[in-house]
């Protein structure tokens, strides 16, 4: 074990988030490194979506720290937050349904030079050739799988370090749950650390180094992903004994 | 029939003021989701504006038309910086008060430096009128500009939205502003770009509205604000053509109300004609029906 040779690239210390009145998460703490793949695991409403909307800027925590790249980015801002190299594909998809596919990619790459999306783009089809064939189509008329790709893809045009991804897997038939997380690896292999947060615990462990599993609005359980798939309390919650 | 063709070429025109207008409303409800009421009173301000600068600085009537521009411009930026960005996480309700007062707080200030005395609005766009079956159907040049400028300004923001990435981004925000903050779009940029592009329109607006009828005073811009902001209602509230559909009917069915069913009744028709609407299309002719966030 080497992990203190490098700073976590995302380290996210003790923080405290409200919805109005409600303490939604309340003081949680971890570390993602550099080439990782971290999964954040809970039931409904354990607040993995909160938590993963804290890091990317779009909530702001009441307390705690949240730094990236050994820089702090608490307040900054969804906007200028990506610009740093961190991206969120969110719970839901949330592609711009009247956009086209290709726009939404363009969208994607807003924070690069404009003489560098070309090859990204080609590079976001390379890996999902049907959005190549759905390039002029409007986004709204996406399948769920469809739409789950394109919400990757355009994640991907940011060229992020850190890729968060919420619930990837959601609404889709096993075929395509299985064609994600071969997505994901892929990506992984590619370079890019991965934060992810899923329903289905079973696989995201399998892919996982490193896990955290979530009750309500607390750490409960973390360590290596093969330590907490074996856990019993994580198979009786989460994995269905 | 010349007189039915007149009354029609009348509405265009009218209903072309409208559509400028209510492309302010439509693209700023897209946008920030809220109904910027003081939008017509911007309208009054560029008027006043472009007549100051003809009248008293005499510049020449397009160099006027830039000036209200810019001050129009300023002016939307501003009064979305100071009155709605600190409301931007507040009910509607406040924020639709606020308007109001916005509208209230223009058209006083109007009163003060340019009193309740109508100016009268010098005809500089007139510089000649086409004649057509023997002189019996006659327009003139205001109303050639005033269709002209309309579809100018449609092409020109179509183009904006579907080509450049500012547009694109606009139409972003609109969609889903948290999204769109996740690709690193401004988002109070954005707004404020949409407020500048919107009041420009509005000066635009008002100098074209105030050829045609050259009376100019505070409550100016009033009605025909409300008129716009019905309009884009009627064509789909948020939706760029629809704000063109919607302005160019209601200026055709007012002009042609009034020619032949009441001059009285001619305002009230219009909303007649957008209750009814909004009864079998109540997203507007163009709207999207709402979908609620799950
Ligand atoms: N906009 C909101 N306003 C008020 N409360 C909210 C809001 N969003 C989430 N919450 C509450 O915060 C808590 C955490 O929600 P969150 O969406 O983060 O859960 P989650 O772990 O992502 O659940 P799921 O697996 O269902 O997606 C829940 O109790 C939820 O009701
Ligand atoms: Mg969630």
């Amino acid at each position: 074990m080497n992990t203190n040779s490098k700073a976590p690239l995302l380290k996210v210390d003790d923080i405290h988030v409200y919805y109005g009145s409600i303490h939604a998460i309340k003081g949680i703490s971890f570390e993602v490194n550099e080439g990782e793949i971290v999964t954040l695991i809970g039931a409904n409403g354990a607040g993995k979506s909160t938590t993963l909307n804290t890091v990317s800027g779009l909530l702001k925590p009441r307390l705690g720290m949240i730094s990236f790249n050994g820089e702090s980015i608490v307040g900054m801002g969804a906007s200028r937050i990506v610009a740093k190299g961190m991206a969120l594909c969110p719970e839901g998809r949330r592609v711009f349904q009247q956009m086209t596919v290709r726009e939404n990619l363009e969208m994607g790459g807003f924070t690069r030079p404009a003489d560098e999306i070309p090859a990204s783009l080609e590079d976001v089809f390379k890996r999902f050739p049907r959005l190549k064939e759905r390039e002029k189509q409007v986004a709204g008329t996406l399948s769920g799988g469809e739409q789950q790709m394109l919400a990757m893809g355009r994640a991907l045009m940011s060229k992020p370090k850190l890729l968060m991804l919420d619930e990837p897997s959601m609404g889709l038939a096993p075929i395509l749950v299985e064609q994600i997380f071969d997505i994901i690896k892929e990506l992984h292999g590619a370079g890019v650390t991965i934060l992810l947060v899923e329903q289905n615990a079973q696989m995201a462990l399998s892919i996982a180094d490193r896990a955290y599993v979530l009750g309500t609005g607390k750490i409960t359980i973390s360590g290596n992903a093969a330590d907490v798939l074996a856990d019993d309390r994580v198979r009786a919650a989460y994995l269905g004994g | 029939m010349v007189s039915f063709l007149r009354f029609f070429i009348n509405g265009i025109s009218l209903g072309s003021v409208y559509a400028i207008i209510a492309l302010g409303y439509t693209m700023v409800y897209g946008i920030a989701k809220m109904l910027n009421f003081a939008h017509g009173d911007v309208i009054m301000v560029g008027a006043y504006i472009a007549f100051c600068a003809m009248s008293y600085l005499n510049l020449p009537p397009l160099l006027a038309v830039l000036c209200a521009m810019v001050v129009c411009t300023c002016l939307g930026v501003v009064i979305e910086g100071l009155a709605y960005r600190p409301l931007r996480q507040a009910a509607k309700l406040a924020v639709l008060i606020t308007a109001i007062g916005v509208s209230y707080l223009l058209q006083n200030t109007a009163l003060l430096i340019w009193s309740s005395n109508p100016k009268v609005f010098p005809s500089v766009f007139n510089v000649g009128q086409i004649r057509l079956f023997d002189g019996n159907l006659v327009i003139s040049s205001e109303t050639i500009l005033t269709i002209v400028a309309n579809i100018v300004i449609m092409i020109a923001l179509t183009l904006f939205t579907s080509r450049t990435k500012m547009g694109k981004a606009m139409r972003a925000v609109s969609e889903d502003r948290g999204a769109a903050e996740l690709m690193g779009i401004n988002v109070n940029r954005t707004i404020s770009l949409t407020f500048a592009i919107g009041s420009a329109l509005a000066a635009i607006a008002g100098v074209l509205l105030c050829s045609s009828y050259p009376t100019l005073q505070p409550t100016t811009g009033s009605m025909p604000g409300i008129k716009a902001f019905t309009a884009a209602v009627f064509g789909g509230i948020g939706s760029i053509p629809g704000a063109m559909i919607g302005g160019l009917l209601l200026g055709i069915i007012e002009i042609l109300g009034k020619a032949y069913i009441s001059t009285e009744l001619g305002d009230a028709l219009v909303f007649a004609v957008l209750i009814v609407v909004l009864l079998f299309k109540p997203a507007g002719l163009l709207g999207k029906p709402i979908r609620e966030k799950v």
